[in-house]
């Protein structure tokens, strides 16, 4: 189920850890798990820990101890917006709330065509560039007052 | 670039070009040498150690603990594997250094993990990077392979016969995972919980070997000791507080960015730099180093001075240099709120009392914020934290209990205010004027 272009990049994950530490590559391997399926089922969870050689219950243990994991499919894009109190103080909040008006749906609901899933995040370490989003746990977007949020929404097709 | 301002800088020299982060651009600023010489010139092990003693550089994490002294209890001589790891987790609240380092500045780590690296007798490392800074890991990765083909990472590292090799590893969202003993169970493939100390990493860490962990801006500062040496590295700052030291400034001011300034700087300064307060308001509080750290009310922090000595006598901690400004629009129990709903959600679950008590804090400040608290609730959150306190594995734990104790300490009639009357004090038009969103266009 992961693609060959997917294991030759947790192959290189693989080869930063001791040879007897491959369940090191784990949360890596998940994380490519997810960027080729949009999302992590339970069978690609499977499939990296036999990958691994690790049991499939640490694997799973680690895919839902660590947030920015999906383990339902969301949107095709999911837009996370810090709104914790650094951000909350330069507009985060009020990021949040315009882009649930915008889209017409709360936290952790998805748009009824499939685009685009919001969620609520914690800080992500740039809070000096507040309000801050990430796009599908990738794409850092900075200072989103409401024309910049409307320049990313129409973007995301 | 959102390192807007500098005194007498170290780190953020020369970083203004668009191609800083480069190797060629470390090389051309004096990077590597401090390394090289080492290598070189005989320098020994425990001469290394001696000049970060000497500079008494405090880790920039956010304990402050003497770095020489902590690279001092590893058994560097012991034979067998033995790690660096540079913790690039940051995530706590108004901090955003680390990620202007990697982005601007990535040499300068990995000359400093490699530098440690031979001090204690390691062969490898790891730097754990946020996993929400996605482009900084990437960058990071890049500036390893620019290391390693020049030969500063590797096999014989600059023909001296020292091996180091240096990887990076991803988070992917948990706060927990910038403890140190979390952060060591996430390299091993688990759930970041913390582990009970002793043993220490120092003699057991990453897979169970001596592991020493320090902060990006701690091994940053490294190349830059030896090359000026310890001593003038301590007169750079104050004695007991050696150096500069970034600080991310968020919140109510007019320019948001990181600042280096020298250790025992005026906080008055560091505002000034900061392009002042947004709107000309006055400061309400501040928490000066990371949302961990107690507040402290506006007058009191105007006459601090920006060092771990100065913050610590004023009820706080300088902690990882996160200064998070508050005006007159702020609600303080809407602040505390947010907050609290953080340490909960963040809780690893593993003690009862952190995992049953952020919960209780968040839930009671809710309601205290929601016009439903209860005319015991602050006796209540009182207690709370102090069933807390000290009662846990990690640090999270008093994390979570010093800003419900310090807010209430200093904001106590916002509180009674809002329990009284069951709502704010601040009119919420205000706050959002505070906010500044709706302005940015308007
Ligand atoms: C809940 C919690 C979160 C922490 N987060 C970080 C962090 O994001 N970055 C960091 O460098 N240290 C963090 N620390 C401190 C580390 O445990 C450790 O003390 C530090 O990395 C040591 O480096 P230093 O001595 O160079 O400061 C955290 C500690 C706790 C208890
Ligand atoms: S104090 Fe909290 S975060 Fe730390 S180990 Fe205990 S439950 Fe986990
Ligand atoms: S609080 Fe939002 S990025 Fe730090």
């Amino acid at each position: 189920m992961l693609t060959p272009e997917s294991l030759k990049r947790i192959d290189r994950e693989i080869a930063k850890y001791p040879a007897d530490q491959k369940q090191s590559a784990v949360m890596a391997a998940l994380a490519i798990a997810q960027e080729q399926q949009g999302w992590l089922s339970s069978d690609a969870i499977e499939c990296v820990a036999g990958y691994l050689g690790m049991a499939p219950i640490a694997a799973y243990e680690v895919a839902t101890f660590y947030n920015m994991y999906d383990l339902k499919p969301v949107g095709k894009y999911k837009l996370s917006v810090c709104t914790n109190l650094p951000c909350m103080l330069t507009g985060g909040v009020d990021a949040g709330e315009y882009l649930k008006q915008k889209l017409g749906i709360g936290f952790n609901e998805t748009t009824p065509d499939g685009l685009i899933t919001l969620k609520e995040s914690e800080c992500m370490g740039a809070c000096g560039d507040a309000p801050v989003m990430i796009v599908n746990n990738r794409r850092m977007c900075s200072w989103m007052n409401p024309e910049q949020i409307d320049k990313l929404l129409a973007e995301l097709k | 670039m959102a390192i807007l301002g500098a005194i007498n800088p170290m780190l953020t020299v020369g970083l203004d070009g668009d191609k800083a982060w480069r190797l060629a651009d470390y090389v051309k600023r004096d990077g590597y040498s401090a390394l090289r010489r080492i290598l070189e010139s005989g320098i020994g092990q425990g001469d290394v150690i001696n000049e970060v003693k000497k500079s008494v550089l405090r880790g920039r994490g956010g304990a402050g603990f003497p770095t020489g002294l902590k690279w001092s209890f590893m058994p560097r001589s012991f034979p067998g594997d033995k790690y660096v790891v540079c913790n690039s987790d940051e995530g706590e609240p108004g901090t955003f250094k680390d990620r202007d380092i990697l982005r601007y500045n990535p040499h300068s780590v990995i000359e400093g993990m490699a530098i440690a690296a031979f001090a204690m007798g390691a062969a490898r490392g790891y730097n754990y990077i946020h996993g929400e800074v996605w482009e900084i890991y990437e960058r990071f990765e890049e500036a390893l392979d620019e290391a390693r083909a020049a030969g500063f990472l590797g096999r014989n590292v600059l023909g001296s016969g020292f091996d180091f090799d240096l990887f990076a590893h991803h988070g992917y969202g948990a706060y927990i995972c910038g403890e140190e003993t979390a952060l060591l169970e996430s390299i091993e493939g688990k759930k970041g919980q913390p582990r009970f100390k002793p043993p220490f990493p120092a003699s057991f860490g990453l897979y169970g070997k001596p592991t020493t962990i320090n902060n990006t801006e701690t091994f940053a500062s490294v190349p830059y000791i030896i090359n000026m040496g310890g001593d003038r590295y301590l007169e750079a700052g104050k004695p007991n507080n050696g150096g500069t030291k970034l600080f991310s400034v968020s919140g109510h001011v007019n320019r948001p960015g990181n600042y280096e300034v020298p250790l025992g700087t005026p906080f008055a300064t560091l505002l000034e730099m900061a392009g002042g307060m947004r709107g000309g308001r006055k400061l309400k509080g501040c928490i000066p180093g990371g949302s961990s750290a107690p507040v402290v009310p506006g007058p009191t922090m105007m006459d601090c001075t920006m060092d771990y000595d100065s913050i610590s006598k004023a009820g706080s901690m300088l902690g990882s240099g996160a200064v998070i400004v508050m005006d007159e629009t702020t609600c303080m129990v809407k602040a505390l709120e947010r907050l609290s709903y953080f340490y909960y959600e963040e809780s690893c679950g593993q003690c009862t009392p952190c995992r049953e008590g952020t919960s209780w804090l968040y839930k009671v400040v809710h309601r205290i914020e929601h016009g439903k608290g209860r005319a015991d609730d602050l006796d209540l959150l009182g207690s709370v934290t102090t069933n807390i306190m000290g009662r846990t594995i990690c640090a999270l734990g008093d994390a979570a209990s010093m800003p419900v104790q310090s807010f209430i300490k200093h904001f106590r009639d916002e509180f009674a205010y809002h329990i009284e009357n069951r709502k704010c004090l601040v009119p919420v038009d205000v706050q959002r004027a505070g906010s500044g969103f709706f302005t940015a266009t308007a």
